[in-house]
């Protein structure tokens, strides 16, 4: 490991995880992972296929429990969680986002309120309607964050969320984040695009085979990458 | 041959006179199998749903299970039905026997394995794109049970019409628990097998014909249901 520097905890921070490893069928898929996520950080994960990029956010969800480590993340209902294909429930747009909430707790007419809003916070209240499942990729994927929007998550992981996307749609998505970011939510985001990174990113960690090799503000590390990976990764994701 | 047209004819007059006995079975048949098929719902929709959520040791033999008792052999369901309801037996003190009640019975232990096994399949094929987004939500078991009940409403629509099916086309069981008593538990399954057995064919080859159209018509009204439910969903 050329470098992998982890902040100093302090007070703020959300996400603590303490060497931690995840090894699935005799596979290891993370190896030792210190980390230290605060408050109202902007964070994007870097990485080729299978580095462990998805892995790791699932680790911060607690989707999947490290096989040994610890790993220290705020309560399932103060995070939201973000996927390249967005899990939606055949109901209305409304209604999708009516659910999440009363999972939540939410109740009416709170709920239907505030789906309204998180609606209209991501322009899609023209089409609040209509089935979830006959909107575009770009506008399933702004449901998808209108959902997180209207939980006011703490921390919001989201897992290559404009994969397939045409330009048009990944820049409205963009702005979504900035904004739910803007808000004191702290983000962490995985992503191959690497223009994205750098409009999004204040900070960048790049996995490379399990293995975080370089953890530094985005700023140092698109200047100059000091693992070969990451330089390997630069110039190809830049070819 | 012109037996076989006789008897349609004759079916045919039968079902345009709207024939009072024809009637009084047809509306036993419904009943019967309606009741069954909500009661088997009842069991077999959420015991279908936990099957395709749950990981514990118990899966896999309730899976197994479940699917050998698609195949149940309705004669012996009938005749275990009997046995438990006969006054003699452990149930014997409700006197279901020679009763709808008691074909009620039969046919729900009939059908409650098919719409449970259906149902676990339609469940774990809905529960696959939503598993991971359920589970960072942090929903309880029963929660996810309740929300993919409701998202595969269509498809499980479809699986309570093949257990319908299945129920009111059943004979063996019926004919054993019922005893096939005019006015009382005469259903068209019964009827067409006494009447053929009699050989009045008009009145088993009328019952015939009702059968399968009922058969048609319910599948028919649930196929046009659930494609325009989910054109609205699309």
């Amino acid at each position: 490991m050329l470098e992998a520097k982890t902040p100093h905890p302090t007070p703020d921070a959300l996400v603590k995880i303490r060497r931690a490893s995840v090894i699935v069928n005799g596979k290891s898929l993370l190896s030792e992972i210190d980390l230290t996520i605060v408050e109202g950080e902007s964070v994007v994960v870097l990485g080729a296929n299978g580095a462990g990029k998805s892995t790791l956010l699932k680790l911060c969800n607690a989707l999947i429990t490290p096989s040994n480590g610890r790993v220290q993340t705020p309560p399932l209902h103060q995070q939201s969680l973000i996927f390249q294909r967005p899990a939606l429930l055949q109901r209305t747009v409304l209604d999708n986002v009516r659910y999440v909430l009363s999972v939540r707790g939410v109740a009416e007419p709170a709920c239907t309120e505030q789906a309204r809003r998180a609606l209209a916070a991501c322009n899609l209240s023209g089409i609040s309607n209509q089935s979830a499942r006959s909107l575009s990729g770009g506008e399933q994927q702004r449901l998808s964050l209108a959902r997180a929007w209207a939980c006011q998550p703490r921390l919001l992981l989201a897992d290559e969320p404009t994969a397939n996307l045409a330009p048009t749609a990944m820049r409205d998505v963009e702005t979504l984040l900035h904004t739910v970011q803007s808000g004191g939510t702290t983000l962490v985001l995985t992503t191959h695009n690497v223009a994205q990174a750098k409009r999004i990113a204040r900070r960048i960690i790049f996995l490379d085979s399990g293995k975080i090799v370089e953890d530094r503000p985005a700023a140092d590390f698109f200047v100059s990458p000091l693992s070969a990976a990451a330089r390997i990764y630069l110039e190809g994701e830049s070819l | 041959m012109s037996v076989f047209a006789d008897s349609i004819a004759a079916a045919g007059s039968l079902l345009l006179a709207r024939d009072s006995t024809l009637m009084e079975i047809t509306g036993l048949s419904l009943r019967v199998s309606a009741t069954a098929t909500v009661i088997a719902a009842l069991i077999g929709l959420p015991l279908g749903a936990w099957t395709a959520l749950t990981l514990n040791r118990l899966r896999t033999p309730i899976v197994v299970l479940l699917n050998a008792s698609m195949g149940l052999p309705p004669v012996v369901v009938g005749l275990i039905v009997y046995l438990l309801l006969s006054r003699s037996g452990p149930m014997g003190l409700f006197g279901w026997l020679f009763t709808p009640t008691g074909m009620v019975m039969a046919q729900t232990i009939l059908i409650t394995p098919i719409i449970a096994a259906l149902a676990r399949q339609t469940i774990e094929d809905a529960h696959v794109p939503l598993r991971d987004w359920f589970t960072s939500l942090g929903l309880s078991a029963w929660q996810r049970i309740l929300t993919l009940l409701y998202e595969a409403r269509f498809s499980l629509a479809v699986v309570l019409l093949a257990g319908f099916g299945r129920a009111i086309a059943e004979v063996g069981a019926v004919m054993i628990v019922g005893g096939n008593i005019a006015g009382s538990t005469r259903v068209m399954t019964t009827t067409i097998a006494l009447e053929t057995s009699k050989g009045d064919l008009p009145l088993a080859l009328a019952l015939g014909l009702l059968l399968v159209s009922l058969v048609l018509i319910v599948n028919g009204f649930a196929q046009t249901l659930k494609a325009s439910m989910e054109r609205r969903n699309a």
